[in-house]
């Protein structure tokens, strides 16, 4: 179970990305930066040229903690929640569930998606390759 | 330099309304019993009040958060007042009184009561999820949506990702981190308002189920129904009012990492927090070795580790070796740390406790739990917003 985020004009892309299986993430046309979440302007230059641009779907595990509590009747535990460092730049952060028994920071880790309606949960597990 | 605006102003009265898991009396109740005792404290009566404010004002969103905004509060306790507020944003939990230290140095207001209520203890018997992040609507929107989904429905789940890179980072351990919720108890024995006064030990402690690792039962505060409120006077107002004058001897703020959504760093410290603690010590001669007590925020027990570094109390990476058996932070410690039993163990005031029990313990109002000559306090406010101040008495 899971409540799902609302579709902002900022945020919808996030959320809908993984429809055709490809992580994106806001990057700035002028000077490169990625950022996360979106902003309608470039933290680093200021340029409004920012726009989602596909990422490898690739990062480490920053830090995690293992649930156990039930808040909710009927939420499933425990689980993972975790903050995943992307590949594409330092401090690039998302937050996410990570699935799979085993969890240690520094893990290398890889995006699916888990579909729900129309929204496209980007989650990670371990990445063996 | 040009006075700052905190050496013009100075703390006269403090109190707080009794505290409940529920309480039988509502937010509005509770807030005008911890004002008029505030206001009574200091030696003035209502009509002498000429300013209110509140963190975070009245939401209707429920979960007991926030229950009653400025406005209520001066009808019902007779104020007129000329300078308003409630704060919602900014530094976090202190904000209503850095704004209104302001005020007051600007000559908008020469007494003002800033007050605190929480009835989230209430708000839970009605609905128990009524205190978790997902809100009441059927999708999550806002900061919380980066959160919600993954289930991290209790501020505890992000804290606790601050924990665990803390402790691998550190090499830290659980015991050291408990050592916090053990010292809470301990003053809380003596605090007769505290909710836990049953004394805890390290095995207790390490007995309790972990909640989101690695984070346990005790590391987490206890919601309530309660009030704070706090007079703030003109210090020319000051001298001659009840209680000698506390001053605020320095204020440090800031805004950023969680509150934005924007987390920069290891995860194993709050950046804005650090900036904060610099802008306090910027604004004072006082150094971290003249503090003779801390009322550090424990919102969860990481709060603390995160705030003593962040306040320069100790090096980066040295909170956990600090705590470690608890000596150090005791009441006749080295630095005596959340004398009343912080909010793990006195309950949610949501930072107010901290600020009340600064005030305790300058007035020598401690009884068990007075810490000895106690002149200088450092408290420190807030896990999305911070604050932080000294306070100091002559």
């Amino acid at each position: 179970m899971r409540k799902l985020p609302k579709l902002e004009p900022e945020t919808a892309f996030y959320w809908t990305c993984g429809a055709d299986g490809r992580l994106r993430i806001q990057r700035c046309g002028q000077c490169g930066t990625y950022q996360h979440p979106p902003f309608p302007r470039c933290s680093n230059c200021g340029s409004e040229a920012v726009a989602p641009a596909p990422v490898s779907g690739k990062g480490r595990l920053a830090s995690y903690t293992v649930n156990h509590e039930a808040w909710v009747p009927g939420l499933a535990v425990p689980f993972v929640f975790g903050v995943v460092e992307l590949a594409e730049q330092a401090q690039l952060y998302v937050f996410t569930n990570v699935l799979g028994r085993e969890v240690r920071i520094g893990m290398p880790l890889t995006v699916e998606f888990e579909h729900h309606g129309d929204v496209w949960l980007p989650m990670f597990r371990e990445d063996r390759e | 330099m040009t006075l700052l605006p905190e050496k013009q102003v100075c703390i006269t009265g403090a109190a707080q309304s009794e505290v409940g898991r529920p309480s039988p009396r509502t937010a509005l109740q509770l807030t005008a019993d911890a004002c008029l005792a505030a206001i009574a404290d200091a030696g003035l009566s209502p009509s002498d009040i000429d300013g209110i404010a509140t963190y975070p004002g009245k939401s209707s969103e429920g979960g007991g958060i926030a229950p009653v905004s400025p406005s209520e509060a001066a009808a019902v306790l007779g104020i007129e007042p000329r300078w308003i507020l409630a704060s919602a944003e900014g530094f976090s939990h202190m904000a209503p009184i850095f704004n209104a230290v302001t005020a007051i140095a600007c000559g908008l207001a020469r007494h003002v009561v800033v007050f605190r209520s929480v009835a989230q203890a209430q708000a839970r018997l009605v609905s128990r999820a009524s205190t978790l992040m997902s809100g009441a609507r059927d999708r999550v929107d806002g900061n919380n949506a980066w959160t919600v989904p993954y289930n991290a429905l209790s501020p505890i789940n992000t804290f606790a990702l601050y924990a665990q890179a803390y402790f691998d980072k550190y090499g830290a351990d659980e015991a050291q981190l408990g050592a916090i919720a053990v010292n809470n108890r301990a003053n809380a024995a003596h605090n007769p308002i505290a909710i836990y006064r049953k004394p805890l030990t390290l095995d207790d402690y390490l007995a309790a189920r972990v909640i989101s690792s690695p984070l346990r039962l005790f590391d987490c505060d206890s919601h309530i129904d309660g009030s704070t409120a706090i007079v703030l006077s003109h210090r020319d107002a000051a001298k001659d009012l009840r209680n000698p004058p506390l001053h605020i001897e320095a204020m440090g703020m800031a805004v950023g990492g969680l509150w934005v959504g924007r987390h920069k760093g290891d995860f194993t410290e709050l950046p804005a927090a650090h900036r904060a603690g610099a802008m306090l010590w910027e604004r004072t001669d006082l150094t971290p070795a003249d503090m003779d007590c801390a009322q550090i925020y424990d919102g969860f027990s990481i709060h603390v580790w995160m705030w003593l570094e962040a306040l320069g109390l100790v090096p980066k990476g040295e909170a956990c070796r600090f705590t470690e058996g608890g000596q150090r932070i005791a009441l006749d410690g080295e630095l005596p740390l959340n004398t009343g039993g912080g909010q793990l163990s006195a309950g949610r005031f949501h930072g107010y406790g901290h600020i009340h029990e600064a005030t305790v313990q300058l007035w020598g109002r401690g009884g068990g739990r007075q810490v000895r000559d106690a002149r200088t306090c450092i408290v420190s406010n807030g896990g999305y917003g911070y604050g932080a101040m000294i306070l100091r008495r002559d």
